[in-house]
C-alpha cells in the first residue's frame, strides 16, 4: 500500500535512507542539503534507524570517511551542496576510481562567487567528469523514487560506481508537496542487503585499496571504469523497470513530455521541466506543436538516445542551469550538441543559460523561448546560439 | 614493560613484508615495522596511510608489502579515512555481519606533511570524535616523498629545497610545531612521542599501549630520513639517540590526561652533538654563526623546561 504525504525533497530523501538503513552516514552540515543529516540524526536519535551516522569535520572528510567506510564492507552515503561538493572532488574521483558504490544526495545550489544558497546546477555540472552517475529530479517524488534506485544500480556487478542523487536547492528541497511514498518491506526488500565480494574487514582475505599504478596500467583502470559507466545505462533501465512493479511509477534516461510530433523541443533538467511542461500545456492549447525532454540521467549521457529523440523536431532549446565559461555555451549545450553532430542529427539548437543563482524561470520564459525558436524557423530570424534568459540588461 | 625482550619481538612474523621500495636505512620503514610489532598474533587490522614514501613505496600496483588490509586514500585525509573505516566495523559488528570473535585494529600512518601540515584537520576530527584507531605520524621532519621540502614539523634552520641555505637565508625562519601537545589537548585517552631508541622498547610499550587503549590514540615517532637529513646512513641509531639525549626530542606520553616522561638523559647533551652529525644544519657551525646555534640550544631547552613542568604536575 502506497502511503500519500505531503513532504520536502529533503525529507523525502531521509525518508528513503531511513526506510534502506544503511550502514554508515558521515556528513557535514550545508545549506540547503543541511536537512537531510539533520533528519537521518534524529531517526537515530529516536531509534527509527541504526545507521553509524558520523558527524565528520568538512565535506572532504565525509567524502573521505565515506570511502573508507565502504572499502570496509559497509553500505555508506552522505549529502552535501555547492562548496561542499566542491570540497570533496578530489574524494568524488577517488570513490570512483576505487569502483565503491556509494550514494550521494546532492541538493543543488550554486557554487561562489559571488555566494549565494540559492539553486543552479553548477555543483552537480562541476563534478560531472568525476566518473559518478548523476540522477536528476524534477520534484520530491522523483527526489524519492530515484534515491530507492540509487544503491540498486550502484552494487550493480556490471556497475560498481557511485551515484549522484540530485534534486533542486529550496525549489524541491523545500518546497512542500504531494508525494505518494512507498512502505517500509517493499523498499528494503527492492534495495536489498549490501554483499560485497572483496572488503577490507574480510578476516579469510585481507586487500589493498587505493594503489599507486604506474603509467602502464593506469590507462586499462581508466577504460574499465569508462566501460562501467557505458554498463550503467541499462542497469538503470532495468532498475527503473522493476521500481515500476513496486511504486507505479516509470522512469527512463529522460522523460519525453508531448514530444511525438513535437517541432520545437525544450531540453531541461530538475525542477525548472515542470514549468516548461506548463507552457507546453499552455502552448498546445493554442495549437503550437511543442513538447518537453526532460533529461533524468546525466551521467552516463544518453547522447545517442536524445538525438535519437530530438530527430523529428525542427529546433531545440537546451536549457542549461549552469555557466562552464568555456566560451562556448552551457554544458548541457556542448554536451547535446556534441551528440547531436555525432548522431548525424543536424536541428537547430539554441542554448539558454536560465535560473543561476535561484533567478525564477516562468512559464512566461519557457512560452517566450518557443516563441523565439518559431520566429527563428519560420521567418529566418537570426537568434544568438548561446544566450542568457532574464538577465538585467 | 618488564618481560620486553627485543630477541622475541623480532622473531615476530613481520607484518610489512621486505621487497618494498623505500630508501636503504630509512626510519619510516623502521617505525612501522615496530609499531606492527605490537599488535597481537591473531588479532586483525587494517592499516590506512597518507599519501608520502611509505605509501608509493609499499604500494604498487600489482604489489603491497602489507600483510594486513590496507587503504591509501589522498594525501590530506587518513584520519577521515580510517574513521570511516573503525565506524564501518562497528556497525557490521552490531548487525551481526562479521564473526563476533574476530578482533580488527586500526592503524594509520602519515609522514609529518600528511599529519602536521595538510592533513592536520583530518586528524583533529578523527581525535575529537574519539575513533578507537591509533594515527601515526612518522615525523622525518619535511616532505621528503617531493623531494625535502619544508613543514610545521621542520625543525628552525634546517636547509630543505624550499628554505635553502644562502647568502641571505639562515634555513627554515620557524620554529617546528609541536603536534603531540596539540593533540594531547584534544584530551585523547593515550598520545605519546617516541623514536627508534633503546632497544625498541620504548616504541614497543607506546605502540601496544596506543592500539590496546580503547579510543583514539596518536603516536608521533621521529623517524630520520638519510637524505633529507644528511647523515651518514648507517649511523641512524647513533642520530635517534643524540635527539633523545640532548632533548631535542624528548620521549613522553600523555595517558589519560597524565604527563608521563618516559627518560630522563643522565647527562643533557649541547644540541650541537645532535645537528653536527646532519647535512641539514652544516652552515650552522660556520663562524659568525654561533648566536644561531645558541639560539636552536635556548628553544630546545625551553620546551624541555615546559615538559617536565607538566610531567611533574
Amino acid at each position: 500500500m502506497a502511503i500519500k504525504e505531503r513532504m520536502s525533497g529533503n525529507e523525502a530523501v531521509s525518508y528513503a535512507i531511513r526506510q534502506i538503513n544503511p550502514d554508515v552516514m558521515p556528513a557535514f552540515p550545508i545549506t540547503p542539503s543541511t536537512e537531510i543529516p539533520q533528519l537521518v540524526s534524529t531517526y537515530i536519535a529516536n531509534g527509527e534507524m541504526d545507521t553509524e551516522f558520523i558527524p565528520v569535520e568538512s565535506e572532504h572528510s565525509s567524502m573521505s570517511a565515506a570511502i573508507g567506510a565502504e572499502s570496509a564492507g559497509a553500505r555508506s552515503l552522505t549529502a552535501t551542496s555547492s562548496a561542499g561538493l566542491a570540497l570533496m572532488w578530489e574524494e568524488l574521483l577517488l570513490a570512483a576510481s576505487n569502483r565503491l558504490p556509494l550514494v550521494l544526495a546532492l541538493v543543488n545550489r550554486t557554487l561562489s562567487g559571488p555566494i549565494n544558497i540559492n539553486c543552479d546546477h553548477s555543483d552537480g555540472m562541476g563534478a560531472r567528469d568525476t566518473g559518478w552517475i548523476q540522477i536528476y529530479a524534477e520534484n520530491n517524488q522523483e527526489a524519492y523514487d530515484n534515491f530507492i534506485q540509487a544503491y540498486p544500480i550502484a552494487e550493480d556487478d556490471r556497475v560498481h560506481l557511485p551515484v549522484m542523487i540530485c534534486q533542486d536547492g529550496f525549489i524541491t528541497s523545500h518546497a512542500v508537496e504531494n508525494i505518494m511514498l512507498l512502505e517500509d518491506a517493499p523498499v528494503k526488500e527492492f534495495v536489498g542487503e549490501y554483499e560485497p565480494e572483496e572488503y577490507l574487514l574480510n578476516p579469510g582475505k585481507p586487500i589493498a585499496v587505493g594503489p599507486y599504478a604506474v603509467s602502464n596500467y593506469v590507462m586499462e583502470a581508466k577504460k574499465n571504469q569508462e566501460i562501467a559507466l557505458e554498463n550503467s545505462k541499462e542497469v538503470i533501465l532495468e532498475v527503473a523497470k522493476k521500481f515500476y512493479k513496486i511504486s507505479g511509477r516509470e522512469y527512463g534516461l529522460f522523460e519525453e513530455y508531448r514530444t511525438e510530433d513535437a517541432d520545437y523541443i525544450m531540453l531541461i533538467m530538475g525542477s525548472a521541466a515542470g514549468t516548461a511542461k506548463q507552457a507546453v500545456d499552455d502552448l498546445r492549447e493554442r495549437g503550437k506543436k511543442v513538447g518537453v525532454l526532460k533529461l533524468r540521467v546525466f551521467r552516463p549521457f544518453p547522447a545517442k538516445e536524445i538525438a535519437m529523440a530530438l530527430r523529428n523536431c525542427k529546433a531545440v532549446a537546451i536549457m542549461d542551469r549552469c555557466e562552464s565559461y568555456n566560451g562556448n555555451g552551457g554544458p548541457l549545450g556542448s554536451e547535446v550538441n556534441a551528440g547531436l553532430f555525432r548522431n548525424k542529427t543536424m536541428i537547430e539548437t539554441v542554448n539558454y543559460i536560465y535560473g543561476l543563482a535561484g533567478r525564477d524561470f516562468t512559464v512566461g520564459d519557457a512560452c517566450s523561448i518557443f516563441a523565439e525558436l518559431e520566429d527563428m524557423i519560420v521567418n529566418g530570424k537570426e537568434i544568438e546560439q548561446y544566450q542568457y534568459v532574464r538577465l538585467r540588461k | 614493560m618488564s618481560d620486553y625482550s627485543l630477541k622475541t619481538i623480532m622473531n615476530k612474523p613481520e607484518r610489512l613484508a621486505p621487497g618494498h621500495r623505500m630508501c636503504a636505512g630509512c626510519g619510516a620503514t623502521i617505525g612501522v615495522r615496530a609499531v606492527l610489532r605490537a599488535l597481537h598474533e591473531g588479532d586483525h587490522a587494517v592499516i590506512g596511510n597518507a599519501t608520502g614514501c611509505l605509501e608509493v613505496s609499499s604500494f604498487m600496483y600489482p604489489y603491497t608489502a602489507w600483510e594486513d588490509s590496507y587503504i591509501h586514500n589522498a594525501f590530506e585525509n587518513a584520519g577521515a579515512t580510517l574513521s570511516g573505516v573503525e565506524t564501518a566495523y562497528r556497525v557490521l559488528k552490531k548487525r551481526g555481519k562479521l564473526p563476533e570473535d574476530t578482533t580488527f585494529k586500526f592503524i594509520t600512518f602519515g609522514g609529518d606533511g600528511g599529519t602536521y601540515d595538510i592533513g592536520f584537520q583530518s586528524l583533529s576530527g578523527a581525535m575529537e570524535r574519539g575513533h578507537d584507531m591509533v594515527y601515526v605520524c612518522y615525523d622525518n621532519g619535511a616532505y621528503m616523498n617531493t623531494g625535502i621540502q619544508r613543514s610545521s614539523a621542520t625543525p628552525m634552520y634546517a636547509d630543505t629545497t624550499t628554505t635553502p641555505v644562502g647568502k641571505k637565508s639562515n634555513g627554515k625562519m620557524q620554529n617546528r610545531k609541536d603536534l603531540a601537545s596539540i593533540i594531547a589537548d584534544h584530551n585523547v585517552p593515550y598520545v605519546a612521542q617516541t623514536t627508534l631508541t633503546q632497544n625498541f622498547e620504548d616504541i614497543h610499550r607506546k605502540s601496544e599501549k596506543a592500539i590496546y587503549t580503547e579510543g583514539a590514540s596518536f603516536l608521533n615517532i621521529m623517524t630520520p630520513c638519510p637524505r633529507g637529513w644528511r647523515y651518514d646512513t648507517p649511523d641512524i641509531m647513533k642520530i635517534c639517540k643524540l635527539a633523545v639525549d640532548t632533548c631535542y626530542w624528548p620521549l613522553f606520553e600523555v595517558d589519560h590526561g597524565k604527563w608521563i616522561l618516559s627518560y630522563e638523559p643522565k647527562k643533557k647533551l649541547p644540541i650541537e652533538d645532535f645537528l653536527k652529525e646532519q647535512g641539514r644544519f652544516k652552515h650552522l657551525f660556520k663562524k659568525g654563526n654561533e648566536d644561531l646555534l645558541e639560539q636552536f640550544q635556548a628553544e630546545v631547552d625551553r620546551r624541555w623546561e615546559d615538559l617536565l613542568y607538566k610531567c611533574a604536575r
